[in-house]
């Protein structure tokens, strides 16, 4: 019975692939390689570290051209964050200045921003963030790393739900910040625009964001950088922070995640012993 | 919901309300001495996981409407809002988005349950259409939904699948600019369709309600699928079937926790974290996994009218489904033929639902008018011929009698079972 | 013997825990739902302290503003105004207070109170009423130059925010 199900299951996709097989190699695909993070699999966490060295690239490099509206200083010391001092951000955000008012003389006005205030975008607006970078907007940070991917593919896709992967977004960006290179043979690069090896069909308008011994690492006891100051290195940290950002409470959600499937496991087992004893006196279903 | 109570209050109050609205009797007849076939097996708890996940819906549902502003330049904002600064707001956000789609997997094999073991046929024909119902408006109600968080999936989508009523000759122009409320998907699209998001939830439960009704009158089909007769063919609701119901209840919560807590983002689009921009469209336009059958059978067909037409076809097959299959028999435990043909359908619509993912291109196009055109054939040539030339197996006396009297093949049927409908349809 | 009497033992032993378990889970489910009603962390943090300038209050005017989306009233009192507050006896209030304990020492011409009626929460008209203090126009009660209650159904005196003198010129709500 069962084995002539799956003759008919088989058949049915083998009867499919056959058909569909041509079109497969349509969509070329360069998949990122695969980084191990702290915060993948079901006790992921974030190392704050990591996120506060990825910050410093962010604001060093990336936030001279994008914005990262929904992050404000207050997040940055917020647990299962970068954890800066309250102290630190207070004073960090008040080295920016943001604008306030109306007053009640009807103008708007400067003042230094305070915790609560969010994180101040480079440009006024899309238009002007277009027009200083040659035509192409740079896009808002604060959920980039969930709004990027790459197509996953038959099987992975299936083992994806049981191996919890859900770091395509910062494998990209990692892959991205390191993926420019000379173009290939007989590929054309527009002036003003760059080959990159991962970005959808490899010409991208940002020239390449990241070089070795750009951005200063804080020094540990030694006096050496914490971290070694390369692109690969600032790669990883920067999107790591990318990721805190865009799922801020994702080390709340999966330690909750944890201790509700234990609780399940527990009520389950309880009630499959409540549901046998109940069945035990039904004659014809003794172990249903 | 199930004719007379027998239920007897035992206070002086009771006797007094239960007099005047005799809601509790309605309530102890219905689900705890209601009789139900003995044999039913775990493939019967999703109508009581399908109530659960209604439930949840609209709580969760309910309490993102508090946080959420249903305007063009503030809903993305506001989901972000909820994500990052309400108390728990990312989970109650992720809890109702996954939930939909564990929505759809149940009612999806509860669906294929009722294909395998003949429930839509006489006396539950109108049991069945009312299903049909509530999944038509379930589908309404999740691509709604979907169009709330104003990404650029939300946006597109909304655009794709309303120019459907485009399609129609003369009047489909005038339908779409008055679903949308505008010249473009905008403000007053977001704003109706979430009035309507609202709304519909409350009309399922209702139809809900008339479809519990409908299969009290009869009782439920069995995998035996033979109609109860006396007492020893059943067993009283509780406290046999609330406990199998709450155990298979707390293993689909588990399941459902799984994708809350570990993947929530795996069911939904990485381009619905793009702000809706009116002037680009994304690279591949998918719609959520559950209407990737019916997308497929859309694109299949070259013609705009005919595309949409074959789409709600496929949807109003079903309706007719108790007619179509002219079998006496019920379940397919006893339909050597049909059981063939049913796990040939399965594979058909999970192949649909593949093709539905897959960018409308060589190859993927001749697949799908193949399975599109297998598909209706399934409902409208299969069906009706089969009840006509299929041999059927020797039927039990009763439902007593198929668990008791061949304990051998009862726990091969079990083994059967355990491999059956658990597919996306 | 012993067996049928441990079995039925057990057996409710089972079936309590069991749905001890579940009521237990029930309960924490619900809490995220609750938890959801409460002010969120953006509300919050927009609550820290905010500064005012008092400079451009004339006297005898009252100025609103607001702090945590709460009205405030910063009225510059006349010397007339505080005298009689401070010369009001504690026996005449319904709320006994003294003005003194309702300012700032050294800052007597400045009071700063919660602009919500503490009847049922209307917002009181500024020197109205027969103590030319406010006058609620919702349910008739009636404050004084100090903010105390002295007719009506109002139960206590306006509230008092939380704040500070940064300099003679400039405070500090919250």
């Amino acid at each position: 019975m069962i084995k002539n199900r799956l003759v008919s299951l088989v058949a049915g996709a083998a009867a499919l692939l056959a058909v569909a097989g041509p079109a497969l190699a349509a969509g070329e695909v360069v998949q990122p390689p695969r980084n191990s993070w702290t915060f993948a699999g079901p006790f992921g966490h974030f190392d704050a570290t990591q996120l506060q060295r990825g910050f410093k690239v962010f604001r060093e490099v990336c936030s001279n051209c994008h914005s990262m509206n929904l992050i404000a200083f207050r997040n940055l010391s917020e647990k299962g964050g970068p954890e800066f001092t309250e102290a630190q951000v207070k004073a960090l955000a008040a080295e920016y200045k943001v604008t306030d008012g109306p007053n009640d003389s009807g103008e708007m006005f400067q003042r230094p921003a305070r915790p609560a205030d969010r994180w101040p975008a480079p440009f006024k607006n899309k238009q002007e963030a277009q027009t200083a970078n040659g035509g192409a907007y740079p896009p808002d940070f604060s959920v980039i790393a969930k709004a990027r991917t790459y197509e996953r593919g038959f099987p992975w896709f299936l083992f994806d739900i049981v191996l919890q992967f859900q770091e395509q977004g910062v494998d990209y960006i990692t892959a991205l910040m390191q993926g420019y290179k000379e173009p290939e043979h007989g590929v054309e690069v527009p002036a003003g625009k760059y080959y990159n090896t991962y970005f959808p069909g490899h010409i991208i308008a940002m020239p390449q964001p990241l070089n070795d011994g750009q951005v200063e690492y804080p020094k540990d006891a030694n006096g050496r950088p914490q971290a070694p100051e390369t692109i690969a290195q600032y790669a990883q940290d920067v999107s790591a922070f990318l990721m805190w950002a865009a799922e801020p409470h994702l080390e709340a959600r999966k330690e909750l995640g944890f201790k509700t499937l234990a609780f399940l496991l527990v009520f389950a087992g309880l009630l499959y012993f409540t549901k046998r004893k109940i069945w035990s006196k039904v004659e014809g279903h003794a172990h249903a | 919901m199930s004719g007379h109570s027998t239920y007897v209050p035992k206070s002086a109050i009771g006797k007094w309300f239960e007099s005047r609205l005799p809601i509790v009797g309605l309530i102890h007849s219905s689900f705890v001495v209601f009789p139900n076939p003995r044999n039913l097996n775990y493939w019967w708890t999703f109508g009581g996981i399908l109530a659960f996940m209604l439930v949840a819906q609209i709580v969760t549902g309910v309490v993102l409407a508090m946080h959420y502003t249903p305007n063009a330049d503030l809903a993305f904002l506001s989901v972000e809002h909820i994500m990052r600064d309400v108390n728990y707001g990312w989970l109650i956000r992720y809890l109702h988005a996954n939930g939909a789609s564990m929505f759809f997997i149940a009612v999806y094999v509860h669906m294929f349950r009722g294909f395998y073991y003949g429930s839509y046929k006489a006396p539950r024909e109108i049991l069945w259409i009312l299903g049909v119902i509530i999944f038509l408006l379930m589908m309404a109600t999740a691509f709604m939904g979907y169009v709330l968080p104003w990404g650029q999936m939300s946006f597109w989508g909304a655009t794709v699948i309303t120019n459907l009523f485009s399609a129609f000759p003369v009047v489909g122009e005038t339908i779409v600019s008055f679903l949308w409320g505008g010249y473009a998907v905008g403000n007053p699209t977001l704003n109706r369709f979430f009035s309507l998001h609202y709304l519909l939830p409350f009309m399922i439960a209702g139809v809900v309600i008339l479809h519990i009704w409908a299969l009290h009158i009869p009782g439920s089909n069995n995998p035996a699928g033979i109609e109860k007769k006396t007492e020893k063919d059943t067993l009283p609701f509780h406290p046999y079937f609330t406990v199998k119901d709450a155990l298979a209840l707390v293993v689909f919560v588990m399941f459902f926790s799984w994708f809350v807590f570990y993947i929530p983002n795996y069911l939904g689009h990485a381009d619905n974290y793009i702000p809706a921009d009116p002037a680009v469209t994304p690279a591949h336009i998918v719609p959520e996994w559950y209407f990737l059958p019916f997308y497929a059978i859309l694109r299949a067909i070259p013609d705009k009218l005919m595309g949409v037409l074959a789409m709600f076809g496929s949807i109003a097959v079903l309706v007719f489904l108790p007619w179509l299959d002219t079998s006496k028999i019920k379940s397919a435990t006893y339909r050597p033929l049909y059981r063939q043909f049913f796990w040939v359908f399965v594979a058909c619509c999970i192949g649909l639902g593949w093709l539905g993912a897959k960018p409308p291109e060589g190859g993927y196009v001749i697949a799908s008018r193949i399975l599109t055109a297998y598909y209706f054939a399934h409902f409208l040539i299969i069906l009706p011929l089969l009840g006509l030339f299929e041999t059927p197996r020797r039927i039990p006396g009763s439902i007593a009698e198929a668990v008791l009297g061949k304990q051998g093949s009862a726990s091969a049927m079990a083994a059967g079972a355990a491999a059956s409908p658990n597919t996306k349809g | 013997m012993a067996t049928t009497v441990a079995e039925p033992t057990r057996r409710d032993f089972l079936f309590i825990a069991t749905g001890a378990v579940g009521a237990v889970g029930v309960a924490s489910a619900i809490w995220p739902f609750i938890s959801q009603m409460a002010p969120d962390a953006a509300t919050v943090a927009a609550g820290a302290p905010v500064d005012f300038d008092l400079g451009p209050i004339a006297e005898g005017q009252i100025v609103k503003l607001f702090w945590r989306g709460k009205l405030i009233f910063v009225r510059h009192r006349t010397a007339e105004e505080i005298k009689t507050a401070e010369n009001t006896p504690l026996s005449d209030l319904k709320d006994p207070e003294a003005d003194s304990a309702r300012v700032q020492k050294g800052h007597a011409q400045w009071l700063v109170v919660y602009g919500n009626c503490t009847h049922l929460g209307c917002v009181p008209l500024g020197n109205e009423g027969p103590y030319h203090g406010w006058a609620c126009p919702c349910h008739g009660s009636i404050f004084d130059t100090s903010g105390r209650i002295r007719q009506g159904p109002a139960p206590t005196n306006l509230p008092i925010p939380p704040y500070a003198f940064l300099s003679d010129t400039k405070i500090q709500i919250g």
